[in-house]
């Protein structure tokens, strides 16, 4: 096999020549020009296999399928809302994505999600035309109501995660605060106090300050041992106000 | 004229270094991706949003993006007041480093969108396009945009037979010459080639190759740039 011209997680900017040989398929984040890789985004290398990806350290949110997403309700139209998310293109939520029967004939749907709320939901489907559906048929999906919602950057919010949710969850079993994180890089959050969830902002904005840091999950650890917050009771985050009711109707 | 070889410059250059060079990427909080370039006495800000929806929807392209670069000059950059806004000189540059920058961007991955980047030159000291497209390239990547390459620009002249290498101040009037071009150093594909005056086709080769030797240089500094923003 050839060898690579830069090595696993070496800092990589566009244009940048990763190997020259057909041996390697370009992933994400990498094309193909000639017989060469080449880095399309400024990011972190990541070889698997025979595959070369380019970890993006910035950009802009791109909607893709099953996606869990917090987006604002920006219009409330007669037969769905139209939802803000962050992406070049705005969302639709049709009637046929909420839970329960509508008439929309007969109902306020603006009672249902009002211009200004924020929703978490589910991508449905993106079209080849770029038009972006979202569903609510989701056991997480819900209307916010209460907490705040912080912006961070859409390239970081699977380090703000962690493999399989471990860092986020260390969060919540430090804090006690309830934190969903939109895969869109929109974040809600709702502790005891105001003090509590500005030390949770505190804490996602280092993770994203040192994303590229191996080791970051033992600093981050360390960082919430030593803030002295004590959660008082662990409160569920399975909790759905918007969901319950739904099917009870 | 005397012929000089190996001469000093005004600023105590070699005929083919280019000015100082001082590239800062990550300066503006609101901006998706941003930079600062200094150029000797010439200061660029460029400020990339987006990829984000289009308005007016009418020029909305449903084949690929379209890039929106808005080049303006700062009213207090130069000796006399710049009208501020657009005028006919900023909407010429305003074209011609979009284009530039545009050949490197995968605007297909982003049908219906706009890619906006605003430039302010915030100091004037010929070379201004130069630093334009350095500053947006450098924004852009920053931003996190998909692109073939990085693109790097510097402007070429001729003083008393010499060629020089990035004009600042009066030499650009000193100069039989102009050429500003805008380079994709791993692509060695060249984006933006101007001409300003009257050169023979063999000077035109030399000049060429002087200025793609320097924008390597620059593209150095640009990725140095990067790197020092995202690995602090």
């Amino acid at each position: 096999m050839d060898k690579l011209l830069k090595n696993e997680r070496d800092f990589v900017t566009p244009g940048e020549k990763l190997v020259d040989s057909m041996e390697f398929l370009p992933g994400r984040n990498c094309f193909r020009e000639g017989n060469g890789v080449f880095a399309k985004k400024t990011g972190l290398l990541h070889v698997s296999g025979r595959v070369l990806s380019v970890i993006a350290l910035n950009g802009i949110y791109m909607p893709q399928r099953d996606d869990m997403i917090i987006g604002e309700v920006k219009d409330v139209q007669s037969n769905g809302w139209v939802v803000e998310v962050g992406a070049p293109y705005q969302a639709y939520l049709p009637l046929s994505g909420v839970r329960g029967y509508l008439d929309s004939a007969k109902t306020d749907l603006s009672k249902v999600y009002g211009v200004g709320d924020m929703i978490y939901g589910k991508i449905k489907m993106v079209s080849s035309t770029q038009s972006v559906h979202i569903s609510m048929f989701d056991r997480m999906c819900r209307k916010f109501s209460g907490g705040r919602i912080v912006a961070v950057n859409p390239a970081k919010v699977p380090r703000i995660i962690g493999k399989s949710g471990s860092m986020i969850d260390m969060i919540k079993r430090y804090t006690g605060c309830r934190v969903v994180v939109g895969q869109n890089g929109v974040m809600w959050l709702e502790g005891e106090s105001p003090k509590v969830e500005d030390f949770v902002i505190n804490v996602v904005e280092t993770i994203q300050e040192k994303s590229h840091v191996e080791g970051l999950t033992s600093e981050i650890e360390k960082m919430l041992k030593n803030s002295g917050i004590k959660p008082a009771v662990q409160k569920s985050d399975e909790k759905h106000e918007e969901g319950d009711r739904n099917e009870k109707e | 004229m005397k012929k000089v070889i190996g001469m000093k410059r005004n600023d105590g250059r070699k005929p083919e270094d280019f000015r100082e060079l001082e590239i800062e990427a990550g300066v503006l909080e609101n901006a998706t991706g941003s930079a600062r370039v200094r150029m000797g006495r010439t200061i660029a800000v460029a400020g990339v949003y987006g990829p984000r929806e289009m308005f007016p929807r009418r020029l909305q392209n449903p084949e690929k993006a379209t890039l929106q670069l808005r080049y303006t000059m700062a009213p207090f950059s130069t000796d006399e007041r710049v009208r501020p806004g657009l005028s006919r000189r900023g909407k010429e540059i305003s074209m011609v480093s979009g284009k530039a920058v545009e050949a490197a961007i995968f605007l297909d991955d982003f049908p219906k969108a706009s890619i906006d980047v605003f430039v302010d030159i915030i100091q004037a000291d010929a070379g201004t396009r130069t630093a334009a497209i350095n500053a947006a390239a450098v924004a852009l990547a920053d931003a996190g945009v998909p692109m073939r390459d990085m693109v790097s620009s510097v402007a070429v002249g001729k003083i008393d037979g010499t060629y020089v290498v990035d004009l600042a101040g009066k030499e650009e009037d000193a100069s039989a010459c102009d050429l500003p071009i805008a380079y994709m150093p791993n692509q060695d594909k060249i984006t933006l080639l101007q001409m300003d005056g009257d050169i023979s086709k063999e000077d035109l080769k030399k000049m060429l190759e002087l200025a793609k030797d320097a924008a390597r240089k620059i593209h150095k500094v640009q990725v140095e740039a990067l790197k020092k923003r995202w690995l602090k």
